[in-house]
């Protein structure tokens, strides 16, 4: 259970940063907070040639909170989002999810947007990502680009970031008015990987009628979805929506696979319950 | 030109002693901790960031040291649970209050997580507001990181209410205070 050799750079620029990344080619990988890849060092489910640290590059460690959204630095931990409180108000599902993500210790240390680089579909991070319509800023040596959350996910653990490239940051956009959000989980242990997850957003008309109803799922599918529920329920009163509509519909979206820690038909059985749960909380709360 | 190495040489300050070592660029802080400075209070669990048991704090805050690489701790300050008790004034040593539940409580059978569990709940203890009384809740949350597989966690959770409570009761007069997060003492 150690790392494999492998050589080490930690560069004091961004431009350093994509020039070593260049120069090793494709066993080179970025570490940030290490907290998904130093576990597949150690296990040898991945055997990098050289890993190039962030930790020293300036400028990665920022939150900007605009109306518009909540733009989050490379380097911002887990953590420092979970207790930013302006984060929070322009878009209350980064505090929900980031608060299942792992234990206070893992928090301290893994980063937001390195969770999302590492695309796992079990990832709290990623999904919020999709369900907010978020994207990520990629720099490389020839400049900067921005990737919208469906062509940045591939597959589990790929994204289509390849080469001297550094995910530089994520935006989450704002949550709409007259919204409501709920993320809620089931795990074995408190902490651990989720079983199945859902985040919800749900968004009220003019006269309190359910006008949208959008969910995404962790450990459901290879890569983050978003699905829309809002046929089930759509012009429905918020108090009174017929919520186990929207929970068979979202039944009947999902394809889900079974591991070792649930059976696909169990995980399907959960996208119902979580969803249903998930969404009366949500529009009471976009009612309130 | 950055360099890129695959040994470097490392200076953390550990419990309070500036601590220097040459380590490869692959070595675990957990790993640096015990065989190349011999702390041997860490202990090494899991290896993969699940079971919690080589927690310690890297500038105050709870790290597993599994997970962290020793070359990205270099400047930086450690505390291991060789570092939560205090020298008196006969050169003996104060046990934490964390310490102290524990032992109260019969927090610990086998004692192979227990390190982990210590500097975890020291940490959070202290970066807590001490004026109101500890909800299960935060309890929960406290020692919810930390695997441990003799105690059913009942013992363990009564040692961080008890702990709690000593540390309310005693404010200003605790070992280490509310005032200077744990890196911040001196040499013991």
């Amino acid at each position: 259970m150690k790392p494999a050799p492998f050589r080490y750079a930690d560069p004091g620029s961004l431009g350093e940063a994509l020039d070593v990344l260049a120069a090793e080619g494709d066993g080179a990988k970025v570490l940030a907070g290490g907290q998904s890849l130093i576990p597949l060092l150690s296990m040898r489910l991945a055997a990098p040639t050289t890993l190039v640290d962030l930790n020293r590059v300036p400028g990665l460690d920022a939150v900007e909170v605009t109306g518009d959204g909540v733009r989050v630095g490379a380097l911002v931990r887990h953590a420092e989002l979970l207790g930013n409180p302006a984060a929070r108000t322009v878009q209350p599902l980064l505090a929900r999810a980031t608060a299942y993500v792992a234990h206070p210790a893992i928090r301290n240390r893994g980063t937001t947007v390195g969770s999302i680089a590492h695309a796992d579909p079990s990832g709290e991070m990623t999904a919020v990502l999709a369900l907010t319509g978020g994207s990520v800023t990629v720099a490389t040596p020839a400049g900067r680009s921005t990737i919208g959350w469906r062509e940045l996910f591939v597959g589990p653990l790929e994204t289509s970031v390849h080469g001297a490239a550094v995910v530089v940051d994520a935006f989450f956009p704002a949550l709409p008015a007259r919204s409501g959000t709920a993320f809620v989980e089931v795990s074995r242990r408190r902490g651990d990987y989720a079983v199945c997850g859902a985040g919800v957003v749900v968004t009220l008309d003019a006269d309190g009628l359910v006008e949208t109803v959008r969910a995404a799922y962790l450990s459901v599918g290879p890569v983050p979805e978003v699905h829309d529920l809002t046929e089930a329920v759509s012009g429905q009163p918020a108090a009174s929506a017929d919520w186990a509509a929207a929970a068979d519909l979202a039944r009947t979206l999902v394809d889900p696979d079974g591991d070792l820690h649930a059976s696909a038909d169990y995980r399907r059985l959960l996208v119902g319950v979580l969803t249903e749960r998930a969404l009366a909380s949500a529009a009471a709360e976009a009612a309130a | 030109m950055t360099p890129i190495d695959t040994e470097r040489s490392i200076t953390v300050t550990v419990n309070g002693v500036p601590r220097g070592a040459r380590v490869p660029v692959r070595r675990l802080l957990s790993d640096a901790l015990r065989h190349d400075l011999g702390l041997t209070g860490t202990h090494v669990g899991c290896e993969h960031g699940v079971c919690g048991a080589c927690t310690v704090l890297v500038d105050g805050t709870p790290v597993r040291s599994c997970l962290v690489l020793a070359v990205q701790v270099d400047g930086a300050a450690v505390t291991t649970v060789e570092g939560l008790a205090r020298a008196d004034d006969d050169g003996g040593q104060v046990l934490h209050p964390v310490q102290e539940a524990f032992r109260e409580c019969h927090a610990l059978q086998c004692g192979f997580c227990t390190p982990g569990f210590l500097v975890t709940i020291a940490a959070g203890l202290e970066a807590r507001n001490l004026s109101t009384e500890i909800t299960e809740e935060e309890v929960d949350e406290l020692v919810g990181g930390n695997l441990c597989r003799c105690t059913g966690y009942a013992n363990i959770k009564k040692a961080v209410r008890h702990a709690a409570d000593t540390m309310r009761r005693n404010g200003a007069e605790l070992p280490l205070g509310n005032s200077a997060p744990l890196h911040e003492q001196g040499p013991r």
